[in-house]
């Protein structure tokens, strides 16, 4: 399995946005992608939506998703929206 | 997936999962939210409410076609700007309740997604309310109106959730059902993600919302019964009658269903009603309106009639009124099916009662109550405090509403410190789960966070120790009038009672009890307590051993307080200061009580026990309390120069006993410490010489200091496995106390300083601590040994050296127990032992087969020479 590990940093000003870009960079196949979160210090309904639609897209392509720096707010978050299973932490 | 919701199509499912991985979103993005971002939406949706209520009245009325608009209008008021004023200061973020003083604090978390079911009756103002309760816990909500409300409450939703998200609340925290269905309730009440439903409205959605096996809040129907009692002002009662029960043509369940009239004030009352505007029906009138407005099938009210006009209910049924007429008011007879109008109706109909009696009185209401009210509201017109307590007390329901409107009463805040709802909890009686105006801790998990606490200790010992040969004379310094010497005849014989004659003061009257030379049982007690009582004594002196002074302990206890109980005072109980019975503090007589030992071993002339002898059910009975402590020690050793040498090795082995187990118990503190680390070292020093040597004054008068010291010790401290180990021993095999005692010693030693199976909880302990203790001790005694585990075996090679030196058996086998005869015992001992208090303080708490191992160790005994046979039976 070929492994490409793209990086990228959230912006937390623009966390959505962010995530969005992320899906269109997504790479082709067998990947992982880092998303850097330690700037992020609160997620908002659209970017737990972004996450959602990350994390769909994420398995059509079979790329894993890393966030890395997720403060324990965030990681609530992910928790109770039933998302964290789609993702790897990294801290 | 329930069976009414199987039915649902796919498109629905998808719809509704969607409206709930929305809710559950936007839940979970709200955990993040701060205290003041709450406040701030919070504050702009009640605003929003204050300035749409008349708008959703109308709407309201329009489509429900029940209430009046002004009506609706105030309750949306009260349901945004009363709630506001109870919930703006209330914390519901993090922190929300401190308890410095008990270490703990409670921190709010929310419950995720809400079910929310409105009625018909309060359509919008429960919306609002419910809004407003969400967002201030941070929680999401789907409503799921009445069908018959559905467009203003979809309304007042939308207003609700635009202002919130606008003002920073996250996107999809509040929808509402597009159409409603029973399946979509069903559906939406089974779902995994629903965390709470909360359901207002009829019987039917409250028993569904708690068949669906989720948490629920369910509140809904009542029968509000009033009682108008004599002494009340009737005026105001009339008013507050008419005031409520005409609020929002009667739509509030918490309205006034029939008023129970003093017989005195009946017809007053009834002309003042009509007086201001009620119509008082005839029988003829009664009959017809109860036969109308109430289903004769089902007993309920008929849906046509509610929130409807009194001159509208009137006109349907053909009832000739005066216009403007604002209630219809029904005499009945009685409650039940065949009174109709003792039902709940929630429209401007209201029944009377004439009752003979307050007891008639209280008995219809009660009746009322359980004719569909229990739990919910009840309302009294009194200025009788005790009427009005009987009432409360024999009404069943949340709200009890005095001198006041019972709808608005309800509500709270208006006419009341009562919290606002538009909730009402009606307990169990009316199936729900709380009794309780529903507000925003309902709408909270409150997680308790629990600091560890020290428990309060103490060190209580007698108010006078006397010390040291002579110490007796100071019995000159106690004046008494009358004093009573229990003492036993052997001591009488040696003398001993006749030194302790010479030092009470001559103007003291002194009587003589002598009791037999064994543990007491009630029948010595009593006849002390008799003898007391003729000599009217105000002091009592114990001579003797742990028998003598333990019999004066219970003698003074029944003297003082004829009332104790013995048997319940010696209930078994786990903590001193936690126990279920309570010594009495009443006391009818008083006497001081000066113990002077003449052994050196139990130290009961400082300890708060006494055993008592149970002779009739074959058993001992502790009694444990410091109110039993004698009010003066005197610990002479001239009293103890000629015990025997058997005598000295008992009692002797004991105090180290107590010594040890003080030492290393979970009750032990820096204060006890100081005792029992002293008596271990006076022990090993001076006890060997006490017995090598009876006369030696110095060994004699240390070791008889040792054993009150010990005692002092162990008062505070406890024992610990040792002692339930012996005690169970000694009891089975007729085994003086203090040898069985040295029998376990080194075993138990070991067993403590070892790594626990289990630990014995202990808040005052910050770590195990027991084998430095003895390592302490061994310092001490200067044993030598670099390590921990080097000094605890210093320690028990010095406590078996000791034992050997004092000629205490080496096992149990020595005593000539048979191996066959021990096993059978076992499971006796065993049982015994663990239903003996003494281990509770142990520091490593016995499970049932260490307790065996222990007793097998010290069977097979001390010492290297059975180490080989001891770790043999232990294996197998």
């Amino acid at each position: 399995m070929a492994t490409i590990a793209d990086w990228m940093k959230v912006d937390g000003g623009h966390v959505a946005d962010a995530l969005r870009e992320a899906v269109n960079k997504m790479g082709a196949a067998d990947g992982e992608m880092v998303l850097d979160f330690s700037g992020v210090e609160r997620v908002d309904a659209k970017a737990v939506t972004a996450l959602e639609e990350l994390a769909v897209k994420a398995k059509e392509k079979s790329v894993r998703i890393v966030l890395r720096g997720v403060n324990v707010g965030i990681y609530k978050v992910l928790k109770l929206a039933r998302l964290d299973r789609e993702f790897g932490f990294l801290n | 997936m329930s069976e009414k919701a199987a039915s649902l199509n796919q498109d629905r499912i998808e719809y509704l999962e969607k409206l709930v991985a929305q809710a559950r979103t936007a839940a979970a993005v709200f955990t993040q939210s701060r205290q003041e971002d709450v406040d701030r939406i919070v504050k702009a949706m009640v605003l929003a409410g204050m300035e749409k209520a008349q708008y959703l009245a109308r709407m309201a009325v329009e489509e429900t076609k029940l209430g009046v608009v002004e009506d609706k209008a105030i309750k949306n008021m009260v349901a945004t700007e009363f709630v506001y004023n109870y919930v703006k200061d209330k914390p519901t973020v993090g922190v929300i309740r401190e308890f410095p003083e008990r270490g703990m604090v409670e921190v709010a978390e929310p419950i995720g997604v809400i079910l929310s079911m409105t009625p018909i009756t309060n359509p919008t103002s429960t919306v609002l309310f419910k809004c407003i309760m969400a967002i201030k816990t941070r929680n999401a909500a789907i409503f799921s109106p009445h069908p018959m409300a559905w467009k203003c409450c979809a309304e007042a939703v939308k207003i609700m959730y635009e202002t919130a998200v606008k003002h920073g609340a996250p996107e999809g925290v509040f929808s509402c059902l597009e159409s409603h269905s029973l399946e979509d309730n069903d559906f939406l009440m089974h779902h995994k993600d629903i965390g709470l439903i909360d359901a207002t409205g009829g019987p039917g959605v409250v028993k569904a919302a708690y068949s669906s096996g989720k948490p629920a809040l369910g509140v809904g129907a009542g029968n509000t019964p009033v009682y108008l009692e004599k002494s009340a002002d009737l005026n105001m009662a009339v008013v507050d009658i008419i005031t409520s029960k005409t609020f929002d043509n009667g739509t509030i369940c918490a309205s006034e269903q029939t008023v129970v009239i003093d017989d005195e004030i009946y017809d007053t009352v009834l002309k003042k009603f009509e007086e201001l505007g009620a119509h008082i029906c005839n029988q003829k009138e009664s009959e017809l309106l109860g036969r109308t407005v109430i289903d004769p099938q089902t007993g309920y009210m008929q849906p046509m009639a509610v929130g409807q006009k009194a001159g509208s209910i009137a006109k349907f049924i053909g009832l000739s009124v005066k216009p403007k007429t604002k209630l219809l008011i029904a005499p009945i007879q009685g409650v039940g099916r065949e009174h109709p109008l003792s039902a709940e109706k929630l429209f401007p109909v209201l029944a009377v009662y004439r009752a003979k009696s307050v007891d008639e009185a209280l008995k219809v209401c009660v009746d009322v109550n359980h004719a569909g009210g229990l739990g919910h509201t009840a309302v009294i017109f009194s200025n009788n405090d005790a009427v009005i307590q009987k009432f409360g007390d024999v009404i069943n329901a949340g709200r009890i509403i005095v001198n006041s409107p019972g709808s608005i009463g309800a509500l709270g805040g208006v006419y009341n410190d009562m919290v606002p709802t538009f909730s009402f909890g009606c307990g169990t009686g009316g199936g729900n789960s709380t009794t309780d105006n529903v507000n925003v801790y309902h709408y909270l998990n409150i997680k308790r966070v629990a600091r560890r606490t020290q428990a309060h200790m103490w060190f209580r010992v007698p108010n006078q120790i006397y010390f040291n040969m002579n110490a007796v004379e100071n019995l000159r310094g106690f004046q008494s009038r009358s004093t009573l010497i229990v003492t036993n005849p052997f001591l009488e014989q040696m003398g001993h009672l006749d030194i302790v004659k010479r030092y009470v003061p001559k103007e003291t009257q002194v009587r003589t009890l002598l009791i037999p030379d064994a543990e007491p049982c009630a029948t010595v007690v009593m006849q002390g307590v008799e003898a007391l009582n003729s000599y009217k004594a105000d002091q009592i002196i114990a001579l003797g051993g742990g028998s003598v002074i333990d019999a004066a302990k219970i003698m003074k206890l029944k003297y003082e307080s004829p009332q104790a109980d013995l048997e319940e005072l010696a209930a078994p109980f786990l903590d001193l200061r936690k126990r279920v019975v309570q010594y009495p503090t009443e006391k009818v007589n008083h006497a001081r009580l000066i113990a002077i030992s003449t052994t050196s071993g139990t130290g009961s002339e400082v300890t708060p026990f006494a055993v008592l002898s149970d002779k009739e059910r074959g058993r001992k009975v502790t009694l444990a309390d410091y109110s039993l402590t004698p009010d003066v020690a005197i610990v002479d050793p001239q009293f103890v120069m000629s015990m025997p040498k058997g005598l000295t090795v008992d009692t002797g082995v004991d105090c180290l006993t107590h010594a040890l187990e003080a030492g290393v118990s979970i009750f032990a503190s820096p204060y006890t410490d100081s005792n029992a680390m002293q008596a271990v070292r006076m022990t090993f020093r001076y006890l060997p010489i006490a017995v090598e040597s009876p006369k030696d004054e110095e060994a004699r008068s240390m070791m008889h200091n040792a054993a009150c010291i010990a005692a002092i010790a162990f008062s505070n401290a406890s024992v610990g496995v040792n002692h339930a180990l012996a005690h169970s021993f000694g009891a089975h095999f007729g085994v003086p106390h203090g040898r069985a005692n040295a029998l376990m010693l080194p075993h138990v030693i070991a067993y403590n300083a070892a790594v626990p199976t289990k630990f014995m909880p202990s808040p005052n302990q910050r770590a195990y601590v027991a084998h430095k203790k003895y390592a302490m001790m061994a310092d001490l005694l200067g044993l030598g040994g670099t390590t921990v585990e080097e000094k605890v075996q210093a320690l028990i090679g010095a406590t078996e050296k000791l034992l050997d030196q004092l000629g205490v058996p080496k096992s149990i086998a020595e005593l000539g127990i048979s191996k066959e005869e021990f096993e059978k015992a076992m499971p006796a001992l065993i049982e015994h032992a663990f239903d003996d208090p003494s281990w509770r303080s142990n520091p490593r708490m016995p499970l049932m087969k260490e307790l065996g191992e222990l007793f097998w160790a010290a069977y097979y005994g001390r010492g290297p020479a059975k180490a080989g046979e001891k770790s043999q039976k232990q294996t197998a």
